[in-house]
C-alpha cells in the first residue's frame, strides 16, 4: 500500500508542474497590460515602462514563469496590487467558506442521492424507479439560480424560517452559520443528487445480475447486509470519480451560489479579481483551485484501491 | 420408505424474450431422498441451470416458474422471504460455476465465511473465525489462517472454488447444488474438486445434486442420473444401471462425445450432429427426433412422455428405446 501511494504521489509532480504553467500562461494571455491597470489614467509611457521593468514585465514569457514558480515554490504568490492583501491570506480568508459549503452540498447530495439509487436499483423498472429516473433527468434540466431563488421564496419569503443571504464566522455564532449555509448548500446538492442517483443506479443494477449476489443470497443473508456490503462496495467506483470531480469543482467556489446567497467564499473572490482585472489574485486562486483538483482526484485514486482490492494489488 | 428431501412437481419456467416465450425447463419431475446424489446431465442450454435456480429460488426476477418444488416439508415457491432466508445456508446451499465471480472481489475470504456463520448459527466474530479456520483446512486449503485476510484474486481458480465449497459447507447444508463445479477449472483440478464433494457429501450424509454437461463427472460419483434434452428430463436412472444399459439415443450419443484417452492422436472427436431446438419454437414430436439416427416419422409428431414400462427402475422418454447394452463402457 505504501509502494502505491508512493508511486501515486510520484505522477502528480508533473501534473501539479503542468497545472502551474497552464495557470500562468492563461494569466498571460489574457488581455491587458498589468502596468497600464495598475497605473490607470496616471498611466504615461514612461510610468508603463518603469513599473514594467520592476515587475519584470519585459522579461521573455519563459523567464517570468521560472520567476513566479520560484517565488510559488517558496510560498510566495504574490499580493493583490489594489488591497495590498497576499494571495495567500486572501485565499485562507474564503476557503474556509467555500468547504463547509462543498461539505454540506456533497453530503446532502449523497443523503439523497445513494439511498435512491439503491431503491431504484432493487426495483428497477418499476414505477417508482422510472418516476425517480424521470424526476431526476427534470431536475438535471433545472438551472441551479432557478432553485436557489425558488428555494429563497419557499424557506426565507413565505416561510421565513433561514436567512436569504449573509454570512456569520462559526466561530461566534455556530447556530446562525450552519442556518446560513442551509439554502445554498441545498441549491447545490439539488443539482448533485441526481447525476449521484443515476450514476449509482446504473452500477448497481450491473452488480446485482453478478454471480456473487446470488451466491450472497443463496447463502441466507440478510438482504440489507446483500445490499449495503455486497453490492453498494462494488458499484461505487463512479459514485466516487463523481463525487470527486463534484468536490474539485466545488472547492473553487460556487460562483453563482456564493453570489445568490452573499457567501464570502472562493468563488466570490474570483468573481471580485475578474471584475477589477486583478490578475495577480485571479492567477492565485485558479492555481490553488487547480491543486485542489489535482489533490482530490488523488485521493479518489487512494479510494478507488481501499475498495477495490485488485487495484491495490496491481491487478485491476 | 422415507420422505423424499427434494420433490419437483411438473416443475416448468418461461423466460419472455424478444423472441417470444422461451420455455428453458418443461414439466419436470424429479425426487432426491436424504443424503442421496443425484447427477443432472445435458448439454449447454438444456435448462439444467435453469432448474436449479428453480431448486434454489434464484430465477431471474422476470423468469415465471410453474408447478411445486417441494422441500423438507416446504414448497419454496410459496415460501416467504425471510422463512426462505433462514433455509438458505443451513438447509439448502450451493457450488455454482465460476468461483471467478461467484466470490464477491472486494471482500476477504474471512468475511465472505464468517458471515454466512454469523446470519446463521449466531456465533460471535471469534468463534466463526475459529470455524472458518477449520472449514477452509477440511477443503484442503494450505494455510487457511493466513486466507482469512486474503482477497479471492489473490487465490488459484482451485483455491477459490475450494472456498466456495467451504461456504456452501459451512452451515451444515441437507441439500448442495453443485452447478457445473469444474467447467471453469484446470483439468487437473477438476478431478481433486469432484472428490472434495464426493467426500464431504458421504462425510456429511447430506444430499446433493450435481449437475454438468459431463457424464463422466456424474458416473461413479452419483446415486442416480437425469439427462436433460431442451428442458425435459429425458431419461432418468440408478447411475450403474444408466451406464449398463442406457435407453435413450441422446444418452448415448453424449457417452460417445466423451474424448477417451486410449484414442489414437487425431481420432476425430465424435459429436451430435445438428444443434439443440429452438426453446422459443416448441415442436410437436420428440425434441431430440432431428438429431436422432433412429427418428421415424411416428417421433416427429408424438412427443413421448418419460415412463418406466418395464419397471426396471429406469425411466426414458423415448418411442425406439435402445435394446442392446451399450457399446461403450463406463
Amino acid at each position: 500500500m505504501a509502494r502505491f501511494v508512493g508511486r501515486k504521489l510520484l505522477h502528480l509532480l508533473p501534473v501539479l508542474l503542468a497545472v502551474t504553467l497552464l495557470t500562468f500562461l492563461i494569466a498571460s494571455l489574457l488581455p491587458g497590460d498589468l502596468a497600464y491597470t495598475i497605473l490607470g489614467d496616471q498611466a504615461t509611457p514612461e510610468k508603463v515602462a518603469a513599473l514594467r521593468a520592476q515587475m519584470g514585465l519585459d522579461l521573455p514569457i519563459w523567464q517570468r514563469y521560472l520567476h513566479w514558480l520560484w517565488d510559488v515554490l517558496q510560498g510566495d504568490f504574490g499580493r493583490s496590487f489594489r488591497t495590498g492583501e497576499t494571495v495567500l491570506a486572501a485565499v485562507a480568508d474564503r476557503l474556509p467558506v467555500s468547504i463547509e459549503l462543498m461539505l454540506m452540498a456533497e453530503g446532502l447530495g449523497l443523503l439523497i442521492g445513494i439511498p435512491l439509487a439503491i431503491l431504484c436499483a432493487v426495483r428497477s423498472g418499476s414505477a417508482i424507479d422510472r418516476f425517480l429516473t424521470g424526476l431526476a433527468f427534470g431536475k438535471l434540466s433545472l438551472p441551479s439560480f432557478m432553485v436557489a431563488i425558488l428555494l429563497i421564496y419557499l424557506f426565507a419569503v413565505t416561510l421565513g424560517w433561514l436567512p436569504a443571504t449573509g454570512w456569520v464566522p462559526f466561530t461566534e455564532d455556530p447556530i446562525g452559520n450552519l442556518r446560513s449555509f442551509v439554502l445554498p448548500a441545498l441549491t447545490l446538492a439539488f443539482a448533485e443528487w441526481p447525476v449521484l442517483m443515476r450514476v449509482l443506479r446504473s452500477d448497481m443494477i450491473a452488480t446485482l445480475q453478478e454471480d456473487y449476489i446470488a451466491m450472497a443470497k443463496a447463502k441466507g443473508l440478510h438482504p440489507a447486509r446483500i445490499l449495503l456490503v455486497h453490492a453498494l462496495k462494488p458499484s461505487s467506483l463512479t459514485l466516487v470519480t463523481v463525487t470527486g470531480i463534484n468536490i474539485g469543482r466545488l472547492i473553487g467556489g460556487a460562483l453563482i451560489v456564493e453570489t445568490i446567497f452573499a457567501l464570502p467564499g472562493i468563488g466570490r473572490l474570483l468573481v471580485g479579481a475578474i471584475y477589477a482585472r486583478d490578475f495577480i489574485i485571479l492567477q492565485g486562486v485558479v492555481l490553488f483551485v487547480a491543486i485542489g483538483f489535482v489533490l482530490v482526484n488523488f485521493i479518489v485514486d487512494m479510494l478507488y484501491a481501499v475498495l477495490d482490492p485488485r487495484i491495490r494489488h496491481g491487478r485491476a | 420408505m422415507t420422505r423424499a428431501l427434494l420433490s419437483l412437481e411438473d416443475v416448468s419456467v418461461e423466460l419472455p424474450t424478444p423472441r417470444g416465450t422461451l420455455r428453458a425447463v418443461d414439466k419436470v419431475d424429479l425426487s432426491l431422498m436424504p443424503g442421496r446424489t443425484l447427477g443432472i446431465v445435458g448439454e449447454s442450454g438444456c435448462g439444467k441451470t435453469m432448474l436449479s435456480r428453480a431448486i434454489l429460488q434464484l430465477l431471474p426476477k422476470r423468469a415465471k416458474l410453474s408447478g411445486r418444488v417441494r422441500f423438507g416439508g416446504h414448497d419454496l415457491a410459496a415460501l416467504p422471504a425471510e422463512s426462505l432466508r433462514r433455509l438458505r445456508g443451513p438447509e439448502l446451499a450451493v457450488v455454482f460455476q465460476d468461483p471467478m465471480t461467484s466470490l464477491n472481489p472486494v471482500l476477504t475470504i474471512g468475511t465472505q465465511l464468517i458471515e454466512t456463520l454469523q446470519a446463521h448459527l449466531g456465533m460471535d466474530g471469534a468463534a466463526a473465525a475459529r470455524r472458518s479456520v477449520d472449514l477452509l483446512a477440511a477443503v484442503g486449503i494450505p494455510a487457511p489462517a493466513q486466507r482469512l485476510r486474503q482477497y479471492p484474486h489473490q487465490l488459484s481458480g482451485g483455491m477459490r472454488q475450494r472456498v466456495a465449497i467451504a461456504i456452501a459447507l459451512s452451515c451444515e447444508p441437507k441439500l448442495l447444488v453443485a452447478d457445473e463445479p469444474t467447467t471453469a477449472l484446470d483439468v487437473t483440478v477438476q478431478a481433486q474438486i469432484l472428490d472434495l464433494l464426493a467426500r464431504e457429501q458421504r462425510r456429511r450424509q447430506m444430499a446433493m445434486i450435481l449437475i454438468t454437461h459431463d457424464l463422466g463427472v456424474v458416473a461413479g460419483r452419483t446415486d442416480e442420473v437425469a439427462v436433460m434434452y431442451a428442458g425435459r428430463v429425458v431419461e432418468r436412472a440408478p447411475t450403474a444401471q444408466l451406464f449398463a444399459r442406457m435407453r435413450m439415443p441422446y444418452t448415448e450419443a453424449l457417452l460417445a462425445a466423451i474424448p477417451k484417452l486410449d484414442s489414437p492422436p487425431h481420432t476425430t472427436l465424435p459429436a451430435i450432429a445438428g444443434r439443440p431446438p429452438d426453446p422459443t419454437r416448441p415442436m410437436p414430436g420428440c425434441s431430440f427426433s432431428p438429431r436422432c439416427r433412429y427418428a421415424d416419422d411416428h417421433c416427429r409428431h408424438a412427443k413421448p412422455t418419460l415412463a418406466d414400462p418395464e419397471r426396471s427402475g429406469g425411466f426414458y422418454a423415448c418411442w425406439h428405446p435402445l435394446t442392446l447394452p451399450a457399446a461403450v463402457g463406463t
